[in-house]
């Protein structure tokens, strides 16, 4: 089985990518949990002047009626003016694209962004949605009955790592 | 019919016999026995006992007749071996005129099951003012006079009450609640009703009434039977009373013999009951006041009551449960608990009863009239209402398996249940 | 003993009818999750989608305005459609039975019923009826049990307080009469507030009060005595014609809560009420309007709580 990319590096890689397209209007929002702690990374490297904005899409989820309200939703902070912005939204892992489609509606509650790009560390494919990165760190394939998650380590440094998926 | 129950545990407290036997039934009573009987019943493995009596069963008629009749519910007393039942006055129109007594009285026997003793009311309509005609009631049938749960917030037509019927020589019967203590409560003032936010009942409403009952007693010579005991304070109370030697007799409901406030759960209206279920402690000084005989005997307070009166928030439910059907194997149980022999258990629903009613029955003598339940003490029942006859089908005991099953009822030598 | 009906054999919360029985976990959960509410309270658009084409029905056969409206709102921020039934109440009037009312609502498809009623209990018994999918909320029964007031007291004295361990409650006035009270030492006794004092005089207190977990005062001023949190309870009219009480202006003497008296807790003690509030017979207008009060944000907080119970047991 392939080895999985050192996530550290596919952060300078992102940052180097992105950084000829930042501007004065550019503002970052991480998703909890995996895409905040790389947006925190990011933000850091790009020395973003606008303040973080961490996203909590529980709330808008498609699978309420299946799953309830079950993981602990954390508190959406937006410290900043979603009018007019060039949000870049940021997250660890894109699969299905159901994420992220939650996520643009949350967003556009709390304002009409001028345009959103998405920045993500790892693209495993199986959309299920017209949804797609501009900006991607690495293709990973993920075997059968596994899932990819991003975790950080005490020091903070972030890693990639292959879960069994939880019988539900 | 000539009758012969062959091979049975003979079991009848009030001679102290529990030996194997036969029993032999002739022109409605118990005979000497003789040859060539019209029927054979095999009793192997079953108890001969007299006929239960139940000194508290509603059969809601006259007035209640959409919650049960009087065919249903000597029905259920029949099928729970109950052979003589003394009835509440709290009917509609109450029992409070010889007519309705003689009716009542007539149409029962017309069922032909069952031994129905009528209590009269005490007061006109139960209204607790004016005294009703006790000594033509009497006369009509009635073995004793009651509130049945109506109050007597008067002291003084109490005291009267109780001075017209001492000169009669007949018997009152008072279940002891202060009406004002016991304003607007539903259940056993205490820790549950606290928890459950439920207006309680505090035991010394029971206390307070019950010294009333007792002092006028010894005022009057009035013969009082305090019903339905649901404290340790009047078990005691109770206690020091027939030390003393007044005239004084007491019984427990089956459902405060084996429950306590803890049962309501989460506010189940099958245990909306009146008294309430009270204490822990309370239950246990019940159990053993009972077995000490403080207690003389217990009663089912049978009150079968419908869905619609059920199917309510708690504090807006009838209180009531049924219960004929129950007294046999909840007096087992109670008895088993205690480790006490059969014959003290039956005793307390047979003899010790039959000493209340003031009528001859509760015994397996010669010449005495043949009420005999048959039973297995071993073969249990799942208290459900599929296996309830009574029209009355709510009851806390709802799911449990109980032992003591009656197989064969007779009344004046016909059987009048066989199951 | 029967499985508590609140919760499903999952152990998930189904219907929510009383704080009494709730796992810590369960009580933590919402008090979270109405955390992240209270930052939609705050933003223009205030709605989300989770109870989008849900079916929330206020059945009140109490009164009340404003308890009814905070549920409102809170459905509507969750984008339910909200139907509110008002069935006033007389226990003279035979009219349709709770249980008639109930299936009749449901067959119009109801998926949230919020029930508020004057008989401890009643909930308990509608819950025991419902369909699977529908879900009860109770916003009060009798003297029994208030959960969602019980949770937003909850909040809020986390909010300014931050830690249970080393609180002391006390909650003055007429706790026999109370389902706020009840819910409330639920509550603190389920968090771990090692200290919950209930003052009063003897005819407002219920027995075996002790029972519950807490410490009774008759003395006000020794009940208060270096307390963090101060619970004053409405004072209603009745209880004077109840002889359970003399006047208001006695009470008021020796239960009311002055800027004087408030000396006595600890300096950031705060002060909460469920409301509506007696100005002059429970609690003085000082301190109402004064800096301990957090009497406003309780209001405030109810609505994320009450979005809080509604999602959760609705998923």
């Amino acid at each position: 089985m392939a080895k999985l990319p050192e996530a550290e590096k596919l952060c300078e890689q992102l940052a180097a990518e992105l950084r000829p397209h930042i501007t004065p209007k550019t503002a970052m929002i991480g998703l909890y949990t995996g895409g905040a702690w790389l947006a925190e990374r990011l933000h850091k490297l790009l020395g973003l002047k606008t303040p973080l904005g961490l996203m909590d899409i529980a709330f808008y989820r498609d699978d309420y009626s299946a799953r309830g309200l079950k993981h602990d939703p954390k508190r959406t902070k937006i410290p900043f003016d979603v009018n007019g912005a060039e949000l870049l939204l940021v997250d660890d892992v894109l699969y299905s694209g159901r994420t992220v489609r939650a996520a643009m509606n949350e967003l556009f509650d709390y304002g009409r962004p001028e345009s959103i790009a998405l920045v993500v560390l790892a693209d495993r494919g199986g959309r299920q949605l017209p949804i797609c990165a501009q900006y991607c760190g690495a293709r990973v394939e993920v075997p059968a009955g596994q899932r990819l998650r991003l975790k950080r380590e005490a020091d903070g440094r972030l890693a990639l790592a292959l879960e069994p998926v939880r019988a539900a | 019919m000539r009758l012969a129950i062959k091979n049975a545990r003979i079991i009848d407290p009030a001679s102290g016999r529990d030996s194997a036997g036969d029993l032999y039934i002739d022109g409605g009573k118990i005979s000497e026995e003789f040859s060539r009987p019209e029927r054979v019943i095999d009793a192997k493995g079953l108890v001969a006992a007299p006929g239960f009596i139940d000194l508290s069963a509603r059969l809601r008629e006259p007035g209640f007749e959409y919650k049960a009749t009087l065919e249903s519910e000597l029905e259920a007393a029949a099928a729970g071996g109950v052979t003589s039942l003394a009835c509440p006055p709290d009917t509609d129109p109450p029992l409070d005129e010889p007519g309705l007594v003689d009716m009542l009285r007539r149409r029962a026997s017309a069922q032909a099951r069952a031994r129905v003793y009528p209590v009269g009311a005490l007061t006109t309509k139960l209204e607790g003012e004016r005294l009703t005609e006790m000594a033509q009631l009497a006369d009509a049938g009635c073995v004793a006079f009651s509130q049945a749960n109506a109050p007597l917030a008067n002291t003084q037509v109490l005291w009267r009450a109780l001075q017209y019927a001492a000169t009669f020589r007949l018997p009152v019967w008072l279940r002891p609640e202060d009406a004002w203590l016991a304003k607007d409560g539903v259940a056993h003032d205490g820790e549950l009703a606290t928890r459950l936010g439920l207006p309680g009942i505090p035991a010394f409403a029971e206390t307070i009434a019950l010294a009333t009952i007792l002092e006028l007693v010894r005022a009057t010579g009035a013969r009082v039977h305090v019903c339905r005991l649901s404290t340790a304070g009047a078990v005691e109370m109770l206690r020091a009373a027939k030390r003393e030697g007044l005239p004084v007799t007491c019984d427990v409901a089956i459902h405060h013999l084996h429950l306590c406030d803890m049962d309501l759960g989460y506010f189940d209206s099958n245990c909306r009951l009146e008294p309430p279920l009270r204490s822990q402690r309370d239950r246990d000084a019940l159990a053993r006041g009972l077995e000490e005989g403080t207690i003389d005997c217990v009663c089912s307070d049978h009150t079968p009551v419908e869905d619609d009166g059920k199917h309510l928030p708690f504090a807006e439910a009838e209180p009531g449960a049924t219960g004929l059907e129950l007294l046999l194997p909840l007096t087992l149980k109670w008895a088993e608990a205690r480790k006490l022999p059969l014959s003290k258990a039956l005793a307390r629903i047979t003899s010790d009863a039959a000493r209340i009613l003031g009528v001859p029955a509760g015994r397996l003598a010669i010449g005495a009239p043949a009420d005999i339940a048959l039973f297995d003490p071993r073969a249990t029942l799942r208290v459900s209402p599929e296996n309830l006859k009574s029209q009355g089908k709510h009851t806390p005991f709802a799911g449990y398996e109980l032992a003591g099953r009656v197989r064969y009822t007779l009344v004046g030598g016909s059987v009048v249940y066989e199951g | 003993m029967q499985r508590n009906p609140q919760l499903n054999d999952k152990g998930e919360l189904q219907h929510l009818l009383s704080i009494e029985g709730l796992p810590r976990e369960i009580v933590v959960q919402i008090l979270d999750t109405a955390e992240s509410f209270v930052g939609v309270t705050e933003r223009e658009v205030k709605k989300v989608p989770l109870l989008r084409g849900k079916s929330v029905f206020n059945l009140f056969f109490e009164p009340s305005t404003r308890t009814r409206t905070t549920f409102e709102i809170a459905a509507k921020r969750l984008s339910a459609d909200v139907i509110n039934l008002n069935i006033a109440l007389s226990s003279q009037t035979k009219g349709e039975s709770l249980l008639d009312t109930v299936a009749n609502l449901s067959a119009m498809h109801a998926d949230i019923f919020v029930v508020r009623h004057a008989s401890s209990g009643a909930p308990f018994l509608i819950a025991r009826h419902v369909k699977p999918h529908e879900h009860v909320v109770n916003a009060g029964d009798g003297r029994h049990s208030h959960p969602t007031q019980g949770l937003l007291d909850l909040f809020t004295i986390r909010h300014y307080k931050k830690e249970f361990s080393g609180l002391t409650v006390a909650i003055v006035g007429d706790v026999l009469h109370s389902r706020v009270a009840r819910s409330l030492i639920h509550g603190l006794t389920t968090l771990g507030a090692p200290e919950v004092r209930v003052i009063g005089p003897q005819t407002l207190l219920p027995a075996g009060v002790e029972a519950l977990g807490v410490k009774v005062f008759r003395d006000m001023r020794e009940g208060l005595r270096d307390c963090d949190v101060v619970v004053m309870l409405r004072l209603q009219n009745e209880r004077m014609k109840g002889a359970l009480l003399p006047s208001a202006q006695e009470y008021f003497k020796h239960y009311g809560l002055t800027s004087e008296k408030l000396e006595l807790a600890k300096p950031d003690a705060i002060v909460m009420h469920p409301g509506p509030m007696n100005r002059g017979v429970e609690i003085d207008s000082s301190v109402a309007d004064g800096p301990h009060s957090v009497i406003l944000p309780q209001v405030t907080f109810g609505i994320a709580v009450r979005m809080a119970v509604m999602s959760i047991v609705a998923g």
